[in-house]
């Protein structure tokens, strides 16, 4: 079972529909059980950071997302939600989940923001995701995360700065991007989140 | 500096689709399709051609139709993992929620956010400006030399400057202006360059031209820098003078960046 986090940001129906596409089972909840109970949590998002941040720690979310995290659970954050998955937020400001380490800020004002539309992401050799081909991925947003840690970018987007579109170490990934807006490639993407989800379920 | 020159983000090609209660208003000519007028089939093949987002318009917006519509989106949202833009009809946060909640990804307002501006603001706060485009449908004013916006299918002069009107929504919250040209829109001449270019040069938002294109050539145009981000279309794509992957290989041709989309044939 899959969990997809409702916390009151936004449409939930699409990444519902792409992991239906691929025979998963999906509950969209705001339940801290339901979640500790899920064998992968889909962390999606769209708004405002802090807004976003109060809601989950005083709905108790957060502190369920975390524990289950740190015991091993897969996690995919989607745009807002990827942010969310590390520190420090420019947006608010608030605080994030801390699952990987690093910072949110926002997009250089040198182009039109929020930056949106289909943009070309580069996979990076090191990283799991090294064996899919660069390609277009459709996205909605005005920050961006700074790693700490360069292995946990997984692919990188170019708009105005170079920015890491795509993170993942071990059982955490994010995408800055919306794969369930992406077409064939972003359903592709939450495939293989899937295969992790069942590979760590027969572990 | 033009946005697609100094990053890879890609020209938008958008088919839009005019709906009334439920089915295609005038229907699709150019591939043998099991029902003409339904507006899921044709978004469906549209997204397997390589169309980069869909647009719905309800052009009666009766309530009886916009019911009808949420269940169209709804199943429409179910097989095409691209982004859904709803229009019509659309008056109140309530209208948006219901848009969004059936699988919309944004919402486009037009006479309701001229009579109440505030929507664009509301809807804004609620969903984020991502999910809030402003339709706007403008003519060339001969006689006082300037864009005037049109409400109500373009029955009703404003008296309110496009370029203005366009200025203020972006500035409570649009996330991108939806701009039809009246005098062009039906003509397959073209689009209105100098009306995109005065609308694009005083806006920071994504801008998608709309009305008169008739060719590829067309669209290239309107997708220079200082000018659109993306364009929409609907005749030329449903009456088959153009085909999407062909549209798309010539855009890409002109040295515009475009989303590859790896066809079956």
């Amino acid at each position: 079972m899959i969990a997809i986090i409702d916390y009151g940001a936004g449409n939930l129906r699409s990444i519902e529909r792409a992991l239906v596409h691929h025979g998963a089972l999906t509950v969209v909840t705001s339940d801290p059980d339901q979640i500790a109970k899920a064998d992968g949590l889909v962390f999606p998002g769209v708004g405002n950071a802090r807004m976003a941040m109060d809601r989950l720690r005083a709905s108790g979310i957060s502190d369920a997302i975390t524990s289950s995290v740190n015991k091993g659970k897969p996690i995919l954050g989607v745009c807002l939600g990827m942010q969310l998955l590390f520190g420090a937020q420019e947006e608010g400001p608030t605080t994030g989940l801390g699952l990987l380490q690093g910072h949110g800020v926002a997009l250089p004002a040198t182009r039109k923001t929020p930056h949106m539309g289909w943009n070309t992401v580069n996979f990076q050799q090191h990283n799991v995701l090294s064996h899919l081909d660069a390609g277009e991925y459709y996205f909605v947003h005005s920050y961006i995360v700074e790693p700490d840690d360069a292995r946990d970018i997984a692919g990188i987007t170019s708009y105005g700065v170079t920015f890491p579109s795509i993170v993942s170490r071990d059982h955490i990934w994010g995408t800055q991007f919306h794969p369930e807006k992406s077409g064939d490639l972003g359903i592709a993407l939450i495939g293989e989140w899937l295969e992790l989800v069942t590979r760590r379920e027969a572990a | 500096m033009s946005d697609q020159q100094s990053s890879n983000l890609a020209i938008r090609v958008i088919p839009c689709l005019d709906v009334t209660v439920g089915r295609v208003v005038k229907g699709v000519e150019f591939v043998n399709l099991r029902d003409a007028g339904d507006p899921v089939e044709m978004a469906a093949i549209y997204n397997r051609e390589g169309a980069d987002e869909m647009v719905f318009l309800d052009i009666t917006a009766t309530s009886d139709s916009r019911d009808t519509m949420i269940d169209v989106v709804r199943r429409t949202a179910d097989q095409i993992f691209i982004p859904l833009t709803v229009g019509g009809g659309i008056r109140a946060v309530q209208d948006m929620r219901n848009m969004l909640g059936a699988g919309a990804d944004k919402v486009a307002i037009n006479s309701s956010a001229i009579a109440n501006p505030e929507l664009i603001s509301q809807g804004a706060e609620v969903f984020g400006t991502q999910c809030i485009v402003v339709a706007i449908d403008a003519r060339w004013s001969p006689e006082d030399h300037y864009w005037e916006v049109y409400t109500h299918g373009g029955r009703k002069p404003t008296g309110q400057s496009a370029v203005e009107w366009a200025i203020e929504a972006a500035a409570r919250g649009a996330g991108e202006i939806l701009l039809t040209s009246m005098d062009r829109d039906g003509t397959g001449k073209g689009y209105d360059l100098d009306l995109l270019e005065a609308v694009g040069g005083a806006v920071n938002i994504p801008l998608i031209a709309s009305g008169g294109a008739g060719n590829t050539d067309h669209l290239i145009e309107a997708l220079q820098p200082g000018r659109a981000d993306a364009v929409l279309a609907a005749s030329i794509f449903h009456f088959g003078q153009l085909r999407i992957p062909e549209v798309k290989r010539e855009i890409a041709r002109s040295g515009l960046t475009v989303r590859r989309v790896r066809m079956d044939d």
